[in-house]
């Protein structure tokens, strides 16, 4: 960015006499360095009584010595087993069947596990409506290996045994007896646990249960309630709507639960000439606002008036452009009838509601099988913070919550706890309640604890351990059977309910080994009754106060979300999800405000880049009636609309528990008052810069989307020919034009590929929803380092596989293009860079090594480190490597990774490679590499081998479907889709031949075997 | 000179004769030494000639009670089962016929010696032997009431063969010594002949020419520039070859015998005992990994075996030696042997891993073992004649890639190869495929 601008770093530069500003200009280090001070002092060298000779001795014989010492091999233990369970085998992947149920995210999944450590989390294909496996579900394998763990209760901050702890808490049971305390917990979703605590609180009858979602979908819950009677969220499938209108609601992320993209991705892959219509107004860009076919920038205040305009208001008082978007889509929505669906995010019930009799006549909503992910009511839990600050409350017990970061009166709140008379919080590590709590119950890992959950009604999912418990934990639900004198075990306990209830006479081992049944019968849950003045009529006028002092002029419009690394913050200590990239802005280790360009302009907030390329940003104080918020970096978020902020809940958790580097961001839950998603606050710039790590900087494609995104409309799709919209790029051939595909055009001599299986992957860019749960599956499959903030600003993060995330300035990719060439020279560079389109496109395109027939890396490797398989596989051997990053130069694509450093067992990188418990989790089947050599992603060679090697073992064919990479077997929405090519019909060979299909840079030559299909979008208006 | 030279080596030449003579006659008994150990046990062994006693076929006796009895009985120790010799004096012949036939039955008749042997058993249910005959038991019976054979092949051969090797050491070091002796004399007398034949010439006048003064060989050398370049080219080839050999063999471990925790003989097992290799090993059949056998692996035999056999012993380990490797066995496992009961005390035993491969190189067992066929010698060497396990192969890719480049894929009746066979033998228009030829060289097979 040439411009003659003047940048300082402190306003004393500006001061040009400054005697402070010369000098610092003038030396190269801030402060002296003393060798003149030592090599000048005589009498000080001659007394040293090291030697210049010793000196050298010295050096030789270290050197020497540890030559020598690196000659002796290393004695290797082995210790078997004393008594070998009999279903493990050394060498051979175990799979149990579990459900991950932490209150903000339930799935149902596989777990990969290797001589009795859980190695990786997979989907559970059996599973029906099995809630959606994302990226946090796959890193949470990572969570229960992390080192700073409780290892054992606690009691006033010492450890004790569990005998103790038991007596202590029975102790303190009884002087509560006549005293309010409440047990607080997540939302567990689970039959046998909600009977457990029904038991508990009858026994202890001064005890009543709240349920906390520290981030709320109370409104929906109470709208849904009001309506249908039951406390749940209603199901949607998105594959039976048509027209798709969301008002603010990122259902491809977290909304309400999340768990749509498979179904939504189903609708939006063209199908005989048809595909949903997705339409959304938003304030921030979301993963569902970049997919969708239309979306319109419209604040939360506006929002509201959309949403009424939608469901038969008018749209006065809203902009033109936007009354203009409003009415198309009604008409559109009316005209899809039964098949429309209108979905919001708007946190008042009022506006649940209206969405909710909206859509009463949808095919596409479930009301009779509801969702019951989400139970807590804002009510509820305003009245225990409430009755924590005055006092009315003795007690606090908090099991699977950290109310002491995440509620939004924290200060107060924490004074308060402090008073409590009893405070005992279940915690799996050190987390800010339990810093504070008098008695900490250590809990063991999802992974290593019983469990039930009723993801969705009339669908009973198990949760089994997979692994011992690593410290001396004890899970909530032993804890209370202990409490409530009762002998049983959980596991017990389970038992006995399901085979009493939904089992059904059924088998018990089925049902576990499956991890799920599907059952009518009910099992009676403990219902979660909002308090009598809570219901229906009180909730809707508290929220409409709340939204009606949020519609004042004035401000700025902020939207809290969750973001799809860290969601509501549980696992802030997974440097997995740390590292994770935002799928939008591509950042790293942080949250900040998004911004929109005109009000960056507005309040003179910048995104600079340094010399290296990486970004920096302004500081703000964001700032709510008394709550102040400081020093928020601030990205500048093409597509944010004008008058909104954004900022991620979950960050900045600075408690003991969390590790320094971990500690990232700054907490907003100060700014979700009122549990709303949506708030009025005033913005101020603060001092400095901050530093990002952000790994994708360009604003838009720049014109030169051609031969990397490839996009038409539905229309153009339908009605012209492939050669129109996607054709294959052309070369010239003695005179002649020739496709690249071409014989001729090639000048190296092909790979005989025709033997055997031939590997390709195949990936919609209509599918893909940008979710990031393929990167983090191939973190867990293939060993990637972590390498931490720093490294990441510099672009050395190790992701093998990165999902670049492309704006377009145009309504379209190609009407960028065109626009850009029709500008005059000068102009187009100042269009290009500056993130001025207000309202990008935006495209997910996940890369990983291309795998390329012609590889350009191959052919410039000084020492044949990387070479061609025959099975379509661009193999890399490490230990051949030596790191002259030729091939990295070379490859137009830019997936290769180079390991700048040791990545494991390094004090430097303290990440989960730093310590054996971290290691643990590291998949014995692929090396570790060392330092100074390239890696990239092999196509989970170690997964195709395995399949063939068990089928030579069989002694049988393989069949379409068994080959998968960590990537292809991750996504849900079939986005990915690997198999072998030469097996004709196989469903990825049908994708080869598919009209949308193209390589990415095809006109390079390169002829990968990673292929894309085209994006489509539906930009049909009524 | 040359004359007087000749003279005396065929002085020598005699003496020569006899060195050589002695040698190898005293390797020749050496090797005699093993032939001798292996008669004194053989006469030693047949102890079964012994007095027949109360009218029982011993021979058919000692058939029945390893079929029948073994299993949970020894002769002189404890085992599931009390020790049988000379039960028949202990009880009853008509009690035992009863107790043989159904113990059970004669239990919960409430008869109290046999609820006392079932009380002091851990109250184990002895399986009961209807079909056995009162002749049977009585042969039975004949067998156990054997007085107990001593230890003889113990106790004669290993001093027997401690005293031949003793007294052939000795006479080797006698022999040694005189031809020492011999020696050394022969070059005192040389000596003393040279210089009275020195003496005579000087008396008889005899005058020495003295000799030219050449270069010395040294100085024609370095003044030879030729010869000094062509020597320090080999020089420094011979230091490169060496150098490269020494670098070759960093890392490469054949013959890497370590000491092991518990002294385990393959030979014992696999060898004289032929126990199949995938017995214990019995993941190399299905996993990547052949698997150290766990414990429980040794204990499905080693429960009944906690001595080994007197002719178990040799030379270098005595039996007292390896049934102190059991016992090593027995607390790593927590076996208490007296009481047949496992004590839940148990500690893994460390063994040290002899064939390391780095991390880098994936190899899978199961591939080699199951698909290919290929008998676990190949690389492991003759597992059943080592005594102490070693690292037999070179474990160097070069030594993967020669076997992958000259051995044929085992493609019968395996259809996972049916259609990637026809296709390859058309490519390259041989029946017979390697395993290079079916793509076994590629870096990404085994580097991932």
């Amino acid at each position: 960015m040439a411009s003659n601008k003047k940048y300082w770093k402190s306003v004393e530069e500006l001061n040009e006499d400054s005697p402070i500003v010369k000098a610092l200009q003038d030396n190269e280090f801030v402060t002296e360095i003393p060798t003149d001070e030592f090599l000048g002092n005589k009498e000080a060298l001659e007394s040293s009584s090291t030697t210049r000779r010793d000196f050298l001795k010295y050096v030789g014989f270290t050197t020497a010595a540890a030559t020598l010492a690196a000659c002796e091999g290393p004695v290797i233990k082995s210790i078997p087993y004393v008594v070998q369970p009999d279903e493990i085998v050394p060498g051979i992947a175990n799979y149990y069947a579990s459900t991950m149920a932490d209150g903000f995210d339930f799935a149902n999944i596989l777990v990969k596990t290797r001589e009795g450590r859980p190695i990786k989390i997979e989907r559970n294909d059996l599973a029906v409506n099995g809630g959606s496996v994302n990226a946090r579900v796959y890193a949470s394998v990572l969570s229960l290996y992390d080192k700073n763990r409780l290892t054992g209760p606690m009691m006033d901050g010492a450890e004790v045994s569990w005998p103790e702890f038991d007596t202590a808490v029975a102790q303190k049971m009884n002087e509560m007896s006549s005293k309010d305390v409440v047990l607080l917990t997540q939302t567990f979703a689970s039959p046998s646990t909600s009977k457990l605590i029904s038991e508990f609180t009858a026994k202890y009858p001064n005890i009543r249960h709240v349920v906390y979602d520290a981030v709320s979908c109370s409104g929906a819950l109470d709208a849904f309630q009001n309506k249908y009677g039951t406390r749940a969220l209603p199901d949607y499938n998105f594959s039976k709507a048509e027209v798709i209108v969301s008002v603010g609601a990122d259902f491809l992320g977290d909304w309400q639960g999340g768990s749509y993209s498979k179904g939504y991705a189903q609708g939006r892959v063209p199908k005989n000439g048809k595909m949903s219509r997705h339409i959304q107004f938003e304030a921030n860009l979301t993963l569902t606002g970049a997919k969708a076919d239309k979306r319109v920038r419209a604040t939360p205040s506006q929002q509201l008036e959309i949403l009424k305009a939608l469901t038969g208001g008018s749209a006065s008082g809203l902009p033109e452009n936007i009354v203009d978007s409003v009415n198309k889509a009604k008409a559109q929505l009316q005209k899809a009838g039964s098949k429309a669906l209108l979905v919001t995010s708007l946190p008042d019930v009022a506006s649940q509601t209206m969405a909710l009799n909206f859509n009463a006549s949808s095919e596409a909503i479930d009301v009779s099988k509801p969702l019951l992910t989400r139970q807590g009511s804002n009510t509820e839990v305003m009245n225990v913070i409430n009755g924590v600050v005055s006092g009315s409350i003795k007690g606090l017990i908090t099991v699977g919550v950290d109310p002491v970061y995440s509620f939004p009166n924290s200060k107060e709140f924490t004074e308060g706890y402090k008073k409590l008379e009893m405070t005992l919080a279940f915690a799996m590590k050190q987390d800010a309640t339990a810093s504070l709590a008098k008695m900490v119950a250590a809990t063991p890992h999802y992974l290593e604890s019983w469990g039930d959950a009723q993801i969705k009604k009339g669908t009973y999912s198990l949760a089994q351990p997979t692994i011992r418990p690593l410290f001396n934990t004890r899970q909530f639900q032993d804890s209370i059977l202990q409490w409530t004198g009762n002998t049983q075990k959980y596991y017990d306990y389970i038992k006995e309910n399901w085979t009493a209830s939904m089992l059904a006479g059924g088998s018990w081992n089925q049902a576990l080994h499956d991890g799920f049944i599907a059952s009518d019968t009910e099992m009676v849950m403990e219902e979660v009754k909002p308090t009598a003045e809570g219901n229906g009529t009180m909730e809707e006028g508290t929220s409409n106060g709340a939204l009606s002092a949020f519609m004042q002029e004035g401000g700025y419009d902020l939207t809290l979300y969750t973001s799809t690394g860290l969601g509501d913050g549980q696992q802030a200590n997974n440097p997995w999800l740390q590292e994770f990239p935002d799928p939008i802005t591509r950042a790293s280790w942080d949250n900040y405000l998004t911004v929109s360009a005109a009000d960056a302009e507005a309040l003179e907030l910048e995104n600079t880049h340094v010399s290296n390329g990486a970004l920096n940003g302004s500081y703000v104080n964001v700032k709510m009636g008394n709550v102040v918020v400081e020093n928020i970096p601030v990205i500048i978020q093409p597509g944010q609309a004008k008058g909104s902020v954004g900022l991620a809940l979950g960050y900045g958790n600075t408690a003991d528990g969390i590790q320094k580097e971990m500690q990232t961001g700054v907490n907003a839950y100060p700014l979700y008052q009122n549990f709303s998603n949506i708030q009025k606050v005033s913005i101020e710039k603060a001092s400095g810069m901050h530093e990002f790590a952000c790994v994708q900087l360009q604003s838009t494609m720049a014109g030169r989307s051609e031969d990397i995104i490839k996009e038409t409309t539905l229309e153009i799709f339908n009605t012209k020919d492939k050669e129109y919209w996607n054709s294959v790029p052309v070369t010239d051939y003695d005179h002649n034009e020739i496709s690249v595909r071409d014989k001729k055009a090639d000048i190296w001599s092909p790979f005989d590929e025709t033997v055997g299986p031939h590997f390709n992957l195949s990936i919609d860019l209509n599918a893909c929803t940008g979710c990031g749960a393929c990167v983090i599956a191939c973190h867990a499959e293939n060993n990637v380092p972590v390498v931490g903030k720093e490294e990441v600003r510099k672009f050395r993060d190790m992701h093998w596989l990165r999902i670049d995330r492309y704006y377009s300035a145009g309504e379209s990719f190609k009407e960028e293009i065109e626009t850009l060439e029709n500008l005059p020279a000068f102009d187009s560079y100042k269009v290009v860079e500056v993130p001025a389109y207000e309202n990008p496109q935006v495209a997910f395109q996940p890369v990983m090594c291309q795998h390329c027939n012609h590889a350009p890396c191959e052919t410039v490797c000084p020492v044949a480190a990387t070479s061609h398989g025959r099975q379509g596989q661009n193999q890399m051997a490490y230990n051949r490597c030596v790191g002259t990053r030729y091939c990295a130069n070379n490859c137009p694509y830019k997936v290769r990774r180079f390991n700048w450093f040791l990545y494991n067992e390094n004090d430097e990188f303290d990440y989960n490679m730093n310590n054996d418990l971290g290691r643990m989790v590291l998949n014995p089947d692929v090396v570790v590499r060392s330092r100074g050599v390239m890696e990239k992603c092999s196509m989970c060679i170690q997964l195709t081998q395995k399949t063939i090697l068990d089928a030579k073992r069989d002694g049988r064919a393989i069949k379409d479907g068994e080959f998968h990479t960590a990537c292809s077997s991750a996504c849900e929405t079939g986005a990915m889709v690997f198999g072998d090519v030469n097996d004709k019909e196989s469903e990825v060979a049908k994708m080869k031949e598919d009209r949308r299909m193209y390589h990415l840079l095809e006109n390079v030559g390169t002829k990968p075997n990673v292929f894309y299909h085209a994006m489509i979008k539906n930009t049909t208006e009524a | 000179m040359k004359k007087v030279n000749f003279i005396h080596l065929r002085s020598k030449l005699p003496f020569l004769l006899l060195v050589f003579l002695l040698t190898f006659s005293t390797t020749i008994y050496s090797q005699d030494n093993p032939a001798g150990k292996a008669s004194a046990v053989e006469v030693a062994a047949p102890p079964a000639d012994a007095p027949a006693v109360a009218g029982g076929d011993v021979a058919a006796g000692e058939s029945l009670f390893k079929a029948n009895c073994a299993a949970c009985h020894k002769m002189d120790a404890k085992a599931v089962g009390p020790a049988l010799r000379n039960v028949a004096d202990k009880y009853d012949r008509d009690w035992l016929y009863k107790w043989i036939k159904n113990s059970s039955a004669l239990i919960a008749s409430g008869d109290p010696t046999a609820v006392k042997i079932f009380e002091a058993n851990n109250k184990t249910v002895m399986t009961a032997f209807p079909a056995l005959s009162n002749t049977d038991i009585d042969n039975i019976l004949a067998y156990t009431s054997q007085p107990k054979p001593e230890p003889k092949v113990a106790a004669t051969s290993t001093p027997a063969d401690g005293g031949q090797n003793g007294s052939g050491g000795a006479s080797n070091g006698l022999v040694l010594g005189a031809l020492a002796l011999i020696f050394l004399l022969l070059v005192i007398m040389l000596f003393l002949v040279t210089n009275t034949l020195k003496r005579i010439a000087e008396a008889n006048g005899v005058v020495y020419e003295e000799k030219e003064k050449r270069t010395p060989i040294w100085k024609a050398f370095v003044q030879n520039q030729f010869l000094v370049l062509v020597f320090s080219i080999f020089l420094i080839l011979a230091a490169g070859y060496f150098a490269y050999c020494y670098m070759m063999q960093v890392g490469v471990d054949q013959g890497y015998a370590p000491v092991q925790p518990i002294h385990y003989s393959h030979k014992i097992h696999a060898g004289d005992n032929q126990i199949d290799c995938n017995f214990c090993h019995s993941s190399a059949r299905k996993s990547k990994h052949s698997g150290i056998p766990s414990l429980n692996v040794c204990m499905n035999c080693h429960k009944n075996i906690a001595e080994v056999a007197p002719e178990t012993a040799t030379p270098e380990y005595s039996k007292e030696f390896y049934d102190g490797e059991i016992a090593k066995l027995y607390k790593a496992v927590g076996w208490d042997a007296a009481n047949q009961k496992y004590t839940g005390k148990t500690e893994p035993v460390k063994w040290v891993r002899i064939h390391n491969l780095p991390d880098f190189v994936y190899f899978n067992h199961s591939q080699h073992v199951t698909v290919a066929g290929i008998a676990c010698q190949t690389c492991h060497g003759e597992m059943q004649t080592m005594e102490i396990a070693s690292q037999f192969a070179p474990l160097t890719m070069g030594w993967c890639i020669s076997c992958h480049r000259t051995t044929n894929v085992n493609l019968e009746s395996n259809e996972y190869y049916a259609k990637i066979h026809e296709e390859l033998s058309k490519k390259y228009g041989v029946e017979k495929l390697t395993i290079a030829e079916m793509g076994g060289l590629e870096c990404g097979k085994c580097h991932y």
